[in-house]
């Protein structure tokens, strides 16, 4: 494995006397699909949120996209992509509009920004809907152009907080297929989620316990280990041991 | 023996929106009916209907016998309701929560603690606690004994496993099963396609309309086509690979392998031959039954 | 109904734990009557001063010398008795020390106690009132330090002769207070359960759900009535505010006052989905209106035609109307039974119309 594209050492961060998230230390290699687990509460969000550079950790170091997490957190910020389940796209502004707006955003210039949605429009065939407003497209196109914004700047590492929530089996797997394809280009996708059935399509996943990475490989090992028949199975045999909810 | 509820043809439009398109079905008493769809299905329309929030724009339902249009105050008092969202006093403690709703109903939380007992006891050691500070598992425990503190006879739950995680959701429907033998009937919405088989019967539905009521085992064996599991190490390779291939109607991921629905007198070995051919080793594919998100997926690609 | 004070409890319990906004709440109108008051008794500075002293004897020349040593007084020379008008009016003076003829002796009788006619008079140039007033008392002390208890000095203001701006900012902070604390609160609270959810059990159960919506609003009232006390108090002890006018009819105002700002909170909930949206409605439409139009900071007077047309919808303007005639200028009762019947109608219209509005159902 070459040099990693995130990598973390003992990372803590503590509110109060409570211990959000508990020394977590792991590496995800550029190209990989992480899927990051856990139950509720089991500080999932909290460590995604350090290694999105919006919160320093209590204690601990790492780094994200080359960008030293206790020193560089405002780096960090334009070196990743990240998207949620709701999408932060503009409802009420066009396709073009959205895409135009968060090229902005990330800093890029005019030119660049009109070349990249020329492209993006292309890549996801929307040609006659560049004038659409985002409101009014279906699920599933709203979905892949989320994600082409989110990763717009060309970064090497996408976040993707719980993308597919609440959506239907067919659009949900149209998705993954969008994140295979950028796997497949090379970008790394780090990704959280409440299917278990999505954890299978991971190179790798870990899965939080009270703070803490209980478990951490590639599912078919994580299921040998465990001696399951799925990851879903893993989940729960891992999280029914959790203490503590929230 | 009549319907826990009975819907006919329910239609409700807002604008020019269509949310809930013609849809019928029947619960039958004491069953555990779910409402299997993602968002923008129309379920949550669907359940403020039931319980007489929304007027029907075509169409009549009825709730234990009561029309839900003439009768909504009859309504209101016999059925329990948990919408979607987190419906509690978040400044309130897990014990004021409770007795503010028993008092809404007009009963004595006391009186009827026999029935949410198996629930409420979970939570019972932070009763003095304030739900906001509840976990999502707990919140919903909680708004469950909150919704069953008056012992009604259909109970309604609107999405109460969304965003909670696969051990609290098992539990969850575990607390329902129990209910259940209690003769309460419920009708349970989820996006979750797996939480299908917790059901008694269930309704697939997308975009307003209904693409399917049974029971779980029925609506997977209605699933007539031939269905394998394509699995090797290079999972997205294959995936698309798979579906250049003669006979192959459909392929998609599903967990750890694809699903590949294929043609009648569909060959799997010359599939095999033909995917070495291009450079895949490792490849293996069997049979498999379908699931609930296979019966899903072909019918919305019959809508 | 046994339900109905468990949802008095919970609204309560709701404020309770709440402690910022019971601070606001219960400190606003401390704060602002205090504010208001400390800035009015200190606004008095180098006022002009013209003396009337027909008779000018050693004692009122003691008098006129205290006054020119005095750092917030210019003498502006001696006048005629005739010309006091003129003065004021031109702006030549602000304030007239006017010495009685026989000065030396009513400060005589005075001073044996008996009772006698004022022995000073002051006219002051009252079209800004409150430096009329604040001057007036300064006059007092500058003139007559040693016993001013022993000595009466007769205060007429020549052109607002009931002082009316002096207080005005108390009625106009009642009503603006309670308009804040039983409509803006009551309706955000309201819209709070459409926002966060509960609305909906609370509908599907076999409450009349405009009974909950009542028991909301006791807390609330509750609230108003401790600011209510407070205030009068602070205005009768702290700020000196005459109160001389029925205490009854202020109360029972303030309280027909109080439910019509309730019912306005309930017409807001009716119309607004989101907490965000009842405060901005609550705002655009009844706070601003409410400071620019009632007569709280300019006079309704001196407004077009058309501002004063539409201050007549504005309930605060009555309220603040009658609290000025009956804290103020002391007039009984029946003089703001007009102002009175205005609010007890339109209490009722917008019951009437937030009742119908009011939907059990969400659409």
């Amino acid at each position: 494995m070459s040099k990693p594209i995130l990598s973390v050492r003992e990372l803590t961060k503590r509110f109060g006397t409570f211990t959000a998230v508990d020394r977590i230390s792991f590496d995800v290699g550029r190209g990989e699909i992480f899927g990051f687990l856990g139950a509720n509460g089991a500080g999932k969000t909290t460590a995604m949120r350090m290694l999105c550079g919006l919160s320093l950790p209590t204690s601990g170091r790492g780094t994200v996209a080359g960008c030293d997490i206790l020193r560089e957190s405002e780096a960090i910020k334009r070196h990743i992509g990240y998207m949620s389940q709701r999408f932060s796209l503009y409802d009420d502004l066009t396709v073009l509009e959205n895409i135009r707006l968060y090229g902005g955003i990330y800093g890029l210039r005019r030119r660049e920004i009109l070349r990249r949605a020329v492209e993006v429009l292309r890549r996801l065939d929307f040609g006659s809907e560049r004038n659409t407003s985002v409101g009014a497209l279906p699920l599933g196109w709203k979905q892949k152009l989320a994600f082409s914004v989110a990763t717009l700047h060309r970064p090497e590492l996408v976040f993707l907080d719980e993308p597919t929530g609440g959506v239907d089996p067919l659009t949900r797997r149209q998705f993954w297929e969008l994140i295979y394809e950028a796997a497949a280009g090379g970008t790394t996708l780090f990704v959280t989620t409440h299917y278990m059935d999505e954890a299978e399509y991971c190179s790798r996943v870990s899965i939080m316990v009270d703070g803490r990475i209980c478990a951490l490989g590639a599912p078919a090992e994580l299921k040998r280990e465990f001696g399951a028949a799925s990851m879903d199975e893993v989940f729960r045999l891992l999280a029914r041991g959790a203490k503590r909810s929230e | 023996m009549d319907a826990a509820i009975k819907v006919q043809g329910l239609t409700k439009r807002y604008g020019t929106l269509t949310a809930l398109d013609d849809v019928s079905f029947e619960v039958r008493r004491g069953e555990l009916f779910g409402l299997i769809g993602p968002d923008g299905a129309g379920k949550t329309t669907l359940f403020r209907l039931l319980t007489t929030l929304l007027t029907p724009d075509a169409g009549s339902a009825s709730v234990d016998g009561l029309d839900i249009v003439a009768d909504y105050r009859a309504i209101r008092r016999r059925v329990g309701y948990m919408p979607g969202r987190f419906s509690l006093y978040a400044d309130l403690t897990v014990a004021e929560n409770l007795d503010f709703f028993a008092a809404l109903f007009g009963v004595d939380a006391a009186a009827n603690y026999e029935l949410i007992a198996p629930v409420y006891r979970q939570i019972e050691p932070f009763r003095t606690r304030r739900a906001g500070n509840l976990s999502g598992g707990m919140k919903q425990k909680l708004a469950l004994c909150c919704a069953l503190i008056h012992r009604p006879s259909v109970l309604f739950l609107d999405e109460p496993t969304t965003g909670v995680d696969a051990v609290s959701r098992s539990e969850f429907w575990e607390m329902l099963a129990g209910l259940k033998e209690r003769g309460i009937s419920m009708l349970v919405s989820t996006p979750y396609m797996d939480e299908a088989r917790r059901c008694d019967r269930i309704a697939l539905c997308d975009k307003g309309r209904l693409l399917g009521v049974d029971t779980p085992q029925e609506l997977v064996r209605s699933f007539d086509d031939p269905l394998y599991a394509l699995t090797g190490p290079d999972l997205y390779g294959l995936l698309t690979a798979a579906r250049r291939q003669p006979g192959v109607r459909e392929c998609y991921p599903f967990g750890a392998a694809h699903h590949l629905v294929a043609e009648r007198g569909f060959d799997p070995d010359g599939l095999l031959r033909a995917l070495s051919a291009e450079g895949f080793t490792g490849v293996s594919i069997r049979p498999v039954a379908a699931d609930i998100e296979d019966v899903f997926i072909k019918r919305m690609g019959h809508e | 109904m046994g339900g109905f004070w468990s949802f008095v409890k919970k609204e309560t319990l709701h404020i309770l734990r709440d402690p910022r906004t019971m601070l606001i709440v219960l400190g606003m109108p401390v704060v602002q009557l205090l504010l208001f008051g400390f800035a009015i008794s200190t606004e008095v500075n180098n006022i002009d001063v013209a003396i009337v002293a027909p008779h000018p004897s050693e004692a009122v020349r003691q008098c006129v010398a205290r006054l020119e040593a005095n750092p917030y007084f210019t003498l502006r020379g001696g006048i005629s008795g005739a010309e006091i008008d003129r003065t004021l009016r031109r702006g030549d003076a602000e304030a007239v020390v006017v010495f009685a003829a026989d000065f030396d002796r009513r400060m005589e009788r005075l001073a044996r106690g008996e009772d006698g006619r004022a022995a000073i008079q002051l006219v002051m140039d009252a079209s800004n009132t409150n430096t009329a007033l604040a001057g007036a008392a300064y006059l007092r002390q500058a003139l007559l330090p040693s016993r001013p208890e022993a000595l009466s000095v007769e205060t007429r203001l020549l052109y607002n002769p009931q002082m009316k701006s002096a207080y005005n900012f108390v009625p106009g902070i009642m009503g603006l207070i309670f308009i804040v604390i039983c409509a803006i609160m009551t309706s955000v609270s309201i819209v709070r359960e459409k926002e966060t959810g509960t609305m909906e059990v609370l509908l599907v159960s076999p409450v009349r759900p405009i009974r909950i919506i009542l028991a909301k609003m006791i807390p609330y009232f509750v609230l108003s009535c401790l600011d209510l006390v407070t205030i009068l108090l602070l205005a009768r002890y702290v700020l000196g505010v005459p109160m001389s006018g029925s205490i009854v009819g202020i109360v029972s105002t303030s309280l027909l006052y109080l439910a019509l700002a309730l019912a306005l909170g309930l017409f807001i909930s009716t119309t607004a989905d989101r907490q965000i949206t009842a405060l901005i409605i609550s705002t655009m439409l009844m706070l601003l209106p409410l400071i620019m139009l009632s007569g709280m900071v300019f006079p309704i007077e001196n407004m077009p035609w058309i501002l004063r047309t539409l201050s007549c919808i504005i309930p605060a303007r009555w309220y603040i109307d009658a609290i000025r005639k009956l804290m103020i200028e002391g007039l009984p009762f029946a003089a703001v039974a007009r102002d009175f019947l205005i609010l007890a109608g339109m209490t009722l219209a917008l019951v009437v119309v937030a009742l119908k509005k009011f939907n059990d159902k969400l659409e």
